[in-house]
């Protein structure tokens, strides 16, 4: 079935009967060419990308619980590619263009929203920085544009301009930024990836792998063992959990990260606004509620919530910058577990096993690499090279000395 | 979360830093033949278990001291918090 307007006005007359179901419930194989653990953004878009783009076929996503009950269902929806870094801009960028075509090309809507993101800027050696990340960023080929405390009076009249700690100096805009509803992501992966014959396989806990001789055959599920050529695992929060199944230890350690909703306001953000002097960051959702959080609590956990000064923290940075959030009561609030890798930069690699496949280190910025990651994911699992922008995402570059640390802090998880 | 410090008592966790890994108390000797290899894995690889999990903790805003608390990674519940100079001595460590 395909979405269209005709669609549309033909359910709303008949009583909305002929929808049916958008992806099928199948019974595991004994045999998959390619195996994707994991039914989140990623997986799912891996999947989606291996049937469509690299003309892959018998290939299953396997999922503990119900697809996008994970991390895709848990963001703050952000999309960007205000990265510096060579091994991570043109990687984002390939994102946000893919972003920027999917809905027509899942026939799907995701409800994309280049509303824009700004970066604020609150000291001179902050501007000079975000200068010379926004001509990182074009050098790249994304979009970027300093914007002046005057324009951004003009734009953003509610800030906290003259806060006499961080008083805001600038800010570097990226214009094609934006929000996506995350939720649609993954159902409309999901339903493009069934229509290519790709089962979904839910309620389906992987328990172990199965190794012979350096090579992995399969895993073992709560349904059985299933067989396959090729197994990626696309994770994220949960890889030090699952990789520790096939005597892996990586450079991630899971933590947690909160955030926020508020009740449902008339619209008074018009795009995504970042705190530079701390970390907070707020958007406003389609249905009103400001969308915000900040840092992650910092310690090793896979509980799906945090503590109270981590609350505090986030809520002060939202006060210093945009004081009129202090009306606004809270709605919601929970925590996502994330990856968070050694360089805050994520992992697109084969393993020393043969036939295992690795996605995750995401950290806390994995929603808006959704697409790239499922594309180069699959560019890596059908012709065993990894795709061009995501050369840089080895398992292997901290021995080499190649790790890309965008903030510059070194082997400490909790400080990217 | 509330720790329990060895010598202060119940202190809120918000006057500590965390720092990670008990095994990063077992700095590899820098002599070995397999050095290189050991010191990555040293820095970069972690367990990163699901459930009890010993970690470093340090008590930034009070008397600076570092602890190992034993924590549930699944619940937050915190089991046992010894002194960090104890534990690097009964592993032979030198402090």
């Amino acid at each position: 079935m395909r979405f269209s307007g005709f669609k549309v006005i033909k359910e709303a007359l008949m009583g909305h009967k002929g929808w049916g179901p958008q992806w099928r419930d199948p019974e595991p194989k004994k045999h998959y060419d390619i195996i994707i653990i994991g039914g989140g953004g990623h997986g799912l878009a891996t999947a989606y990308y291996l049937a469509k783009e690299f003309g892959q076929k018998n290939i299953a996503v396997i999922e503990k619980g119900w697809i996008g009950g994970g991390n895709v269902g848990r963001n703050t929806t952000i999309i960007r590619s205000n990265y510096m870094l060579d091994g991570n801009g043109p990687f984002y960028e390939f994102s946000l263009k893919l972003w920027e075509g999917l809905e027509q090309d899942f026939n799907y809507n995701a409800m994309v929203s280049q509303r824009g993101i700004l970066n604020l800027a609150h000291t001179d050696g902050q501007r000079d920085a975000y200068i010379r990340r926004g001509n990182a960023m074009i050098l790249n080929g994304a979009d970027a544009e300093y914007l002046t405390a005057d324009q951004l009076r003009k734009k953003l009249p509610f800030l906290n301009f003259d806060n006499a700690r961080f008083p805001i100096k600038g800010g570097l805009a990226q214009r094609r930024g934006g929000t996506v509803r995350h939720d649609a992501v993954a159902w409309g992966y999901a339903r493009g990836a069934d229509q290519r014959g790709v089962d979904i396989i839910q309620n389906c806990e992987v328990t172990g792998f199965r190794i012979k001789n350096g090579k992995c055959l399969g895993v073992e599920t709560s349904r059985g063992f299933i067989g396959a050529t090729k197994i990626g695992t696309a994770v994220a929060g949960s890889s030090g959990r699952l990789m520790a199944k096939a005597d892996m230890r990586l450079p991630i350690e899971s933590h947690v990260l909160q955030a926020f909703v508020s009740e449902g306001l008339k619209p008074v953000l018009p795009g995504v606004i970042t705190f530079g002097a701390g970390h907070f960051y707020v958007s406003q959702s389609d249905k009103g509620g400001l969308v915000f959080g900040g840092d992650i609590d910092g310690y090793n956990t896979y509980a799906q919530r945090g503590n109270l000064p981590v609350v505090e923290d986030v809520c002060e940075g939202g006060m210093a910058i945009m004081p009129m959030i202090g009306r606004a009561r809270l709605l919601r609030m929970w925590g996502g577990v994330m990856d968070m890798s050694m360089d805050g930069s994520p992992f697109i690699d084969k393993t020393h096993i043969d036939g295992l496949y690795f996605n995750g280190g995401w950290c806390y910025g994995g929603f808006k690499a959704t697409p790239a990651s499922g594309f180069c994911f699959a560019h890596l699992l059908a012709k065993d090279e990894p795709h061009e922008v995501a050369t840089e995402f080895r398992l292997d570059r901290f021995m080499r000395g190649h790790m890309i640390d965008e903030k510059g802090m070194g082997a400490q998880p909790n400080l990217h | 979360m509330i720790i329990n410090h060895p010598i202060l008592g119940p202190r809120d966790a918000a006057e500590f830093t965390y720092l990670g890994d008990v095994s990063l108390l077992d700095r590899p000797d820098w002599q070995s033949a397999n050095a290189p290899q050991e010191f990555h894995d040293y820095m970069y690889l972690r367990n990163n278990p699901a459930g009890q999990h010993r970690e470093l903790w340090y008590h930034e805003l009070g008397d600076r001291s570092w602890l190992v608390v034993t924590r549930n990674t699944l619940t937050h519940e915190i089991s046992k918090v010894e002194l960090a100079s104890d534990v690097a001595r009964a592993r032979g460590n030198s402090k």
